[in-house]
């Protein structure tokens, strides 16, 4: 029987297998940070332990750190020891680091592909759900605790049970103003935010195959929000293009060799999955999430759901809880609807081709008076990027903020925080109530209906919204 | 509930420690104090009628961010058995390398236990890890419940997941040797 691309890169990581237990899984690439490692270190120490393998980890600083004045110590003193912590850690137990100020630092999820270090048929684990994000070069990547933090550090092996496999295709041509964020924000609604628990996702069809890198790990990012451990896409020469030249990819004959083995990690024809799903790509409109929880989303040109179409009586109830939090309406169209924020960041949207798709659309105009944007690159060098393409003059002559890298409102655990009450458009990949700050509303979207909003100060059908700008296209 | 994500159990705000220890002080933060310290009295962890060992929860707990700080916050706060119909991959892994046991029930089971703890909040509890029963004492409901058998075997006897991974060394560099490098 054929095996599925994830079989393949799973199998040829199995050390052993306990009968009736886990299988032991090799771990080839380890991403930490400081929120999720200190106390894995410290049970280290405690056993007197060194990092097995200490140049297959690596750590970047992300989720604690500023987004303004990072040359500056951080000033909040929690936030500060943690970054402290975790550069302390590295030091003694001989990983490398891209801590703050480092020209390589960025959000861990953006800094392993951008550094060619996320390759084909790796396995990749950090302590963060959206590790997920690199299993859009094939690669079987997920996030787990710190717990398991601490056994990849001591042995390089993680205790894992295998997952089950979902086929999840999309085939077609995907509509003017629809990008990865929307067929990720699609899929989920269509099957809720558990529909993927206890599988591993293949994103497959002909509308996966036609996406950039960029794109794809914005769909794979997403996959723990539908439950999944993690996501994949085949890869295919996007991906060797991309992977090509990186610091860390392969060089010359290596390289040959490299993409001659990633060729071959591709489901087999006579491959069975545990579940298929099938979606048409010409049924994706730009989605807008109105409730707490990422399946809560809606195509732009319907309105809330009405509670009566939900099926149980406890799903009834969290979806009156979630549109009293947003304070919305069931019926109510979110087209129109007044924000106060525009985040535009994340592992999720915060790479080049993201801020290239804001820049284009915002070139030459100005914010809504109302609004407050922030624009947070996904890394250093993404930041250098953008300022080298002078992106940055575009946004801030827009009056958007500019900043320096992080996690930043996507979880607000920086000073990046919404206020309490306001409502935020936002690119990152969860509305959860109180995730961007307490009290805040959260409407994730695509980086393209954030910019319209940063612009218009409403939620807008990018489609329309472009028809209106012609010296923009889609 | 159903949908209790790990930001609400413990949000983000609160992971800046660098110990395991004091998380459930701040467990279900925002839920339990309305804004500043003041305790929300709707809330079911502030009524003591409601007390106990067993956390009772709607449909796919603990999805959402892989925090392990979700799984310290419940433990810190007193529960040693959490009890829903579905629940996220990672939140059960990292309980149950935590000693709490995230006990899987049917959907209709769950809601007769919500109506039965509604109707009588003194309702107790009994669950066997040996036997794999949950037992509601003074009423005929009960069940039996699944457990991957290494995971039960270590929460019995407090095994030790990285000491396990230490003593395969040798199959970790046999491994090594083998890998597809380029």
């Amino acid at each position: 029987m054929g095996k599925t691309l994830f079989d393949k890169v799973w199998d040829a990581h199995i050390v052993t297998r306990i009968p009736e237990g886990p299988d032991v899984l090799y771990i080839d690439k380890h991403f930490i940070h400081e929120v999720t490692s200190p106390q894995a270190f410290d049970g280290l120490r405690k056993r007197g332990l060194q990092v097995a393998r200490p140049h297959k980890t690596l750590a970047t600083a992300d989720h604690n750190v500023p987004t303004k004045d990072q040359h500056l110590p951080i000033r909040e003193a929690l936030s500060r020891h943690q970054v402290e912590t975790l550069t302390k850690n590295c030091k003694e137990f001989g990983v490398e680091l891209y801590g703050l100020g480092h020209p390589l630092q960025g959000i861990v999820h953006v800094i392993g592909p951008e550094l060619g270090i996320t390759q084909p048929g790796m396995t990749i684990v950090c302590g963060d759900s959206h590790t997920s994000t690199h299993g859009a070069f094939g690669s079987v990547a997920f996030g787990i605790g710190t717990s398991e933090v601490e056994q990849v550090l001591a042995t390089q092996c993680i205790l894992q049970n295998r997952p089950k496999t979902m086929r999840i295709e999309i085939n077609g041509q995907l509509g003017k103003g629809v990008v990865a964020k929307d067929i990720i924000l699609y899929i989920i609604s269509r099957i809720s935010t558990s529909g993927g628990t206890g599988y591993f996702v293949e994103y497959a069809g002909t509308a996966i195959e036609g996406l950039s890198m960029e794109a794809r790990m914005t769909i794979c990012n997403m996959s723990i929000e539908m439950g999944a451990r993690g996501g994949m896409i085949a890869p295919d020469e996007t991906t060797f293009q991309y992977v090509k030249g990186r610091p860390y990819a392969p060089k010359g004959e290596a390289f040959e060799r490299a993409v001659a083995y990633w060729k071959s990690l591709r489901s087999d024809p006579d491959a069975t999955y545990d579940k298929v799903l099938t979606f048409d790509a010409a049924d994706i409109e730009p989605m807008v999430t109105y409730g707490t929880t990422p399946g809560m989303g809606i195509k732009i040109s319907q309105p809330i759901p009405q509670i009566e179409e939900l099926a149980s009586a406890s799903a009834r109830a969290s979806i009156e809880k979630s549109l009293s939090y947003m304070v919305l309406q069931p019926g109510q169209p979110l087209k129109g609807k007044q924000i106060d924020y525009v985040f535009i960041g994340s592992c999720t949207n915060a790479r080049m081709e993201d801020l290239r798709q804001v820049a284009q659309l915002v070139r030459g105009k100005k914010k809504a008076p109302n609004v407050t944007v922030w624009v947070i690159p996904g890394s250093k060098q993404v930041e250098k990027q953008a300022i080298a393409e002078g992106l940055d003059k575009i946004f801030r002559e827009a009056g958007f903020e500019f900043r320096g890298p992080g996690c930043s409102a996507c979880l607000g655990m920086n000073e990046d925080k919404i206020p309490t009450g306001a409502y935020c458009i936002s690119t990152s990949n969860r509305n959860f109530e109180g995730r961007q700050g307490p009290g805040a509303r959260t409407f994730l979207a695509s980086p393209l209906t954030a910019a319209a909003a940063a612009i218009t100060g409403r939620i807008s059908d990018i489609r329309e919204w472009v028809e209106t700008h012609s010296n923009v296209s889609l | 509930m159903e949908d209790v994500d790990t930001d609400q159990i413990i949000p983000a705000r609160f992971l800046k420690a660098t110990t395991r220890e004091g998380f459930g002080d701040n467990l279900f933060r925002d839920w339990r104090y309305r804004q500043g310290d003041e305790p929300n009295p709707d809330f079911v962890l502030n009524n003591p009628a409601y007390s106990g060992q067993i956390l009772v929860a709607g449909k796919n707990f603990g999805c959402g961010s892989s925090r392990e700080h979700a799984a310290w916050a419940i433990y810190d706060y007193g529960f040693r058995v959490v009890v829903s119909s579905f629940f996220a991959d990672i939140f059960k892994n990292n309980a149950l390398n935590n000693g709490l046991l995230p006990l899987t029930v049917s959907e209709g089971f769950l809601q007769q236990l919500f109506e039965r703890i509604q109707a009588q909040p003194d309702t107790r509890i009994e669950v066997d890890l040996e036997q794999q029963t949950l037992r509601v004492l003074d009423s005929p409901l009960q069940t039996t419940f699944d457990i991957n058998p290494f995971k039960k075997m270590c929460l019995i006897n407090g095994y030790d997941n990285i000491d396990y991974l230490l003593s395969l060394k040798a199959e970790i560099e046999a491994y090594e040797q083998k890998a597809i490098t380029f």
